[in-house]
C-alpha cells in the first residue's frame, strides 16, 4: 500500500492499464503536453509518447465519436473530457453511437471505451460547469457508470473501466483530485458492481455514491454525536447496481436517505427509491427520502450556491425525519 | 455533370450515325482500362442493386418491410464505382441510404434483405433494419442513422488503422446534407492534424431530404473541405466507369500516405428521401427528376456505351438482368422464410460483458441475461 492522492491513483490505473494493453490509449484536450487539466495524465506523454497519449483539439462531439470509432475496431480507448459539463456536446456519439453499437449489430461490434473526467460541482463555477451528468449516461442501456470516491476505489474502478468491453463512464470529483488515501499497489482491479459499505450502522441507511460519500460520512459523525449509528453505502458502480447491498443494508436499517449531487427530477435516487419500493416495501418503516441539489441550475453567488448544494446539514435533517425525530 | 453529359451525346451521334467513326472510337475511349469481363460485372452489379432495391420497394408497399427505407436507385454508379476498387480489408463507415453500398462491399442480397424486413438471418439479426446494416466480416461497418454521426466514427476507425500500422483505408460516406453538421468540420480538422487515411465522400444528390443544398450551405461543397487543407475532388457518379477509375487511384494514394481527402460525388436520387414521401413534388420537379432518369441513368450509360462499343448484346443485357432479378426475387424469399428474431434474445447483445455483480438491468428481470456479445479480440 502507499498513500497517494486520488488524482495519482487514475495516473496509477491508466499506466497500469496501458503497460498491459497496447490497445489502450489516451486522447482528450490537454492531456499530453498540458499533464491533464487537472494534471491526471501528468508524464504519460512521456513515459507513453505522442501515439498514445493524445492531445485533441477541443471538439467533444469530434474526439469522443473519434474515440468510438477506434474502439469500434477493438481499440481501448481512454476519452478524458476536462469535465463531464463538455461531454453534453459528445451526447450524440455516446448515447446514438456508443451505447447502442453493440445491440444494432446484433453483437458484431463491442464498444470497449472509458469516458472519464470531473462531474459535478466544485466552487462557484455557476451553472454550465457545475452539473453531475450521471443520469444522462445511466439513463441509456449500453453504458455503464463507476463513481469512485476514494483513491483507492479510483485506482481499481478505472482499471476495471479500461478492461470492460463496453462503454463505461468513470465520473471523478474535481474537489476529489487532492484526496489523499492508500492504494494497493500492485496490480488492482475492483470489479463493477459491488458497493461499498464506507460506514456501519444499524440505525439508517445512508445510500450514495461518488464525492457525496464524504458529506455522508461527516453527516454520520454528527448523527453519531446523537448516539445514531448510519450505514453510508456506497455504491460505487450505478450500472451494474449492487441491489443485493442496498436491499441488505435497509433490512437492517429499515430506514434509507438517498444522497445525490445531481437533480432530483428522474435522479439516480428517483431510481434507488423505486427499486426499493419494488422490492423491500415491507422492509420499510419510514418512506425513503432524498436529498440532492436543488432543482435549479447551479447559482453563481456564494450563499445560493450553498442553498442549492446538497450538504451535511440535509443530510443529517433527512435522517432525522425518516427516524421520525425532530430536526 | 457536365462530361456525362457530352458522353451521352457521343453516344446518342454514333448510335445514330453507325458508320462515323469518329464518334464509335470516341464511345470507345470511355471504356479504356476495362476489360470486357470487368465492363460486365460492372453492369451486372448495378443492375443487382437496382432490381434489389426495387423488390425492396415492392417490400415495403405490401408491408413486408417497415420503418424508414431510403432508396439509392439513381446513385449506383457511386455504390460500384467508389466502393469496388477498394480492397477486401479496407472499411467503409456509412449513413442510412446504404443498402447497395452493403451489397458493393459484400454483404450478400440475402443477408441485407433478410435484415430490411427485420430477420433473424439479416447481417444485423434484424435489430438494425434498414439503416442499420453490419458485417465485420466484409469490412462494412455501418450503417448510422444519425445525419453526420458517421463521419467522426470514420475518422476513428481512420485513426486506428494508423494506430495499428496498417495499410488499409477507411471510405466514410455521407449525404450533401451532412457537411453542415458540426461533426463533419471536427473530424475533418482531426483527420487533417493527424493525417488519417480516410476518404470522405459526399453523395451529393442535391437534396438533404427535401432542402435543396444551395438553399442552406453559404459556400460550395468543394470549398468545404479547403479550410482544413484537405483536397477536394468532383467526380461524376453517374458514370461509374469514371467515379471507377478515380477511386482506384486516390485509395491508392491514400494507401501509400496521402492523407485524408474530401470527394464531392455529384449524383442524382431517382427516388423520394424515404418511402413515405413523394419522388417530386414542393421540392423539386417532375420535370427535373424525369430529365435525371431519362438522362444520368448511370445504369443506362454503361449499357449504351457499352452497346455501342460492341461489348454488350441486347441479349447477354436481357440475362444479366434476368439474373438480377433472379438474385432480388431470391433474397425476398430468403427473407420471407427467415424466422423473426427469437423473443427471448431481446436482451441480448447490450451488453458485451455481463459483469458477475450487480444488476445491469431494473425493469424486472432479476436476473442479468446471459448470450452478451463476444468477448473482445
Amino acid at each position: 500500500m502507499a498513500e497517494m492522492t486520488y488524482r495519482e491513483a487514475l495516473n496509477a490505473a491508466m499506466c497500469q492499464e496501458m503497460d498491459r494493453d497496447d490497445s489502450v490509449f489516451l486522447m482528450g484536450e490537454e492531456v499530453a503536453e498540458y499533464d491533464g487539466a487537472y494534471k491526471v495524465s501528468r508524464g504519460m506523454l512521456t513515459r507513453y509518447g505522442a501515439r498514445r497519449v493524445v492531445d485533441s483539439p477541443i471538439s467533444e462531439l469530434g474526439f469522443a465519436g473519434l474515440c468510438v470509432g477506434a474502439a469500434m475496431t477493438g481499440l481501448r480507448p481512454i476519452c478524458e473530457f476536462m469535465t463531464f459539463n463538455f461531454s453534453i456536446l459528445a451526447l450524440d456519439q455516446v448515447i446514438n453511437s456508443a451505447a447502442k453499437m453493440l445491440y444494432m449489430t446484433n453483437g458484431q461490434i463491442p464498444v470497449p471505451i472509458v469516458f472519464r473526467g470531473p462531474t459535478g460541482a466544485a466552487l462557484q463555477l455557476s451553472a454550465q460547469h457545475s452539473q453531475a451528468c450521471e443520469t444522462w449516461y445511466v439513463h441509456a442501456p449500453g453504458v455503464k457508470l463507476v463513481t469512485p470516491a476514494t483513491p483507492a476505489d479510483a485506482k481499481g474502478l478505472l482499471a476495471a473501466a479500461i478492461r470492460d468491453d463496453d462503454p463505461v463512464a468513470v465520473m471523478e470529483g474535481e474537489l476529489l483530485y487532492n484526496v489523499r488515501g492508500e492504494v494497493p499497489d500492485d496490480e488492482y482491479v475492483i470489479p463493477l458492481g459491488v458497493a461499498d459499505l464506507k460506514r456501519s450502522g444499524d440505525d439508517v441507511s445512508i445510500v450514495t455514491h461518488g464525492k457525496m460519500v464524504h458529506v455522508a460520512l461527516q453527516a454520520a459523525n454528527t448523527l453519531a454525536r446523537d448516539g445514531i449509528e448510519a450505514d453510508v453505502l456506497d455504491l460505487r458502480s450505478i450500472r451494474p447496481l449492487d441491489v443485493d447491498a442496498i436491499l441488505e443494508s435497509v433490512a437492517r436499517t429499515n430506514r434509507v436517505v438517498y444522497l445525490e449531487e445531481g437533480w432530483p427530477f428522474a435522479g439516480v435516487g428517483a431510481q434507488i427509491v423505486s427499486l426499493i419500493q419494488e422490492e423491500a416495501f415491507d422492509d420499510l418503516d419510514a418512506p425513503v427520502a432524498r436529498v440532492t441539489q436543488a432543482d435549479v441550475p447551479m447559482p453563481y453567488a456564494k450563499n445560493l450556491e450553498q442553498l442549492a448544494k446538497p450538504g451535511v446539514k440535509g443530510v443529517v435533517e433527512a435522517c432525522r425525519k425518516v427516524m421520525y425525530l425532530p430536526a | 455533370m457536365a462530361q456525362a453529359t457530352k458522353e451521352k451525346e457521343a453516344v446518342a451521334t454514333s448510335t445514330a450515325i453507325a458508320a462515323a467513326d469518329d464518334e464509335a472510337e470516341a464511345a470507345a475511349a470511355g471504356l479504356e482500362g476495362f476489360s470486357s469481363d470487368e465492363l460486365q460485372a460492372l453492369l451486372a452489379e448495378m443492375l443487382l442493386y437496382r432490381r434489389f432495391e426495387e423488390k425492396a420497394e415492392e417490400a415495403y408497399a405490401i408491408g413486408k418491410i417497415g420503418g424508414f427505407c431510403h432508396l439509392h436507385i439513381g446513385q449506383e454508379g457511386l455504390a460500384a464505382g467508389a466502393i469496388k476498387p477498394l480492397r477486401e480489408d479496407d472499411l467503409v463507415v456509412t449513413a442510412y441510404r446504404e443498402h447497395t453500398q452493403a451489397i458493393a462491399k459484400g454483404i450478400t442480397p440475402r443477408a441485407a434483405m433478410a435484415e430490411l424486413y427485420g430477420r433473424t438471418d439479416g447481417c444485423s439479426g434484424g435489430r438494425g433494419g434498414s439503416m442499420h446494416l453490419f458485417d465485420t466480416a466484409v469490412g462494412f461497418l455501418g450503417g448510422h442513422g444519425i445525419v453526420g454521426g458517421q463521419i467522426p466514427l470514420g475518422a476513428g476507425v481512420a485513426w486506428a488503422i494508423r494506430y495499428r500500422g496498417g495499410d488499409q483505408i477507411c471510405m466514410c460516406f455521407m449525404g450533401d446534407a451532412a457537411v453542415n453538421q458540426g461533426a463533419f468540420l471536427e473530424a475533418l480538422n482531426m483527420s487533417a492534424i493527424w493525417r488519417l487515411p480516410v476518404i470522405y465522400v459526399v453523395e451529393n444528390n442535391g437534396y438533404g431530404m427535401g432542402t435543396a443544398f444551395s438553399r442552406v450551405s453559404a459556400t460550395e461543397m468543394e470549398a468545404r473541405s479547403g479550410a482544413y487543407g484537405i483536397p477536394a475532388h468532383t467526380v461524376n457518379g453517374q458514370d461509374v466507369l469514371e467515379t471507377y477509375r478515380f477511386f482506384e487511384d486516390l485509395a491508392g494514394r491514400v494507401r501509400s500516405g496521402a492523407g485524408p481527402q474530401f470527394v464531392n460525388a455529384v449524383t442524382y436520387r431517382f427516388r423520394g428521401h424515404s418511402m413515405s414521401d413523394p419522388v417530386s413534388g414542393t421540392y423539386r420537379s417532375k420535370e427535373e427528376v424525369d430529365s435525371h432518369v431519362q438522362e444520368q441513368d448511370p445504369i443506362k450509360i454503361l449499357r449504351d456505351r457499352m452497346m455501342d462499343a460492341g461489348l454488350l448484346t441486347q441479349a447477354e443485357l436481357e440475362a444479366m438482368d434476368a439474373d438480377a432479378r433472379a438474385a432480388s426475387e431470391d433474397a425476398a424469399d430468403f427473407a420471407d422464410a427467415s424466422p423473426l428474431p427469437d423473443p427471448s434474445t431481446l436482451y441480448d447483445h447490450v451488453y458485451a460483458e455481463i459483469n458477475p455483480h450487480g444488476r445491469l438491468f431494473l425493469d424486472g428481470r432479476g436476473q442479468a441475461p446471459t448470450g452478451g456479445g463476444p468477448p473482445h479480440g
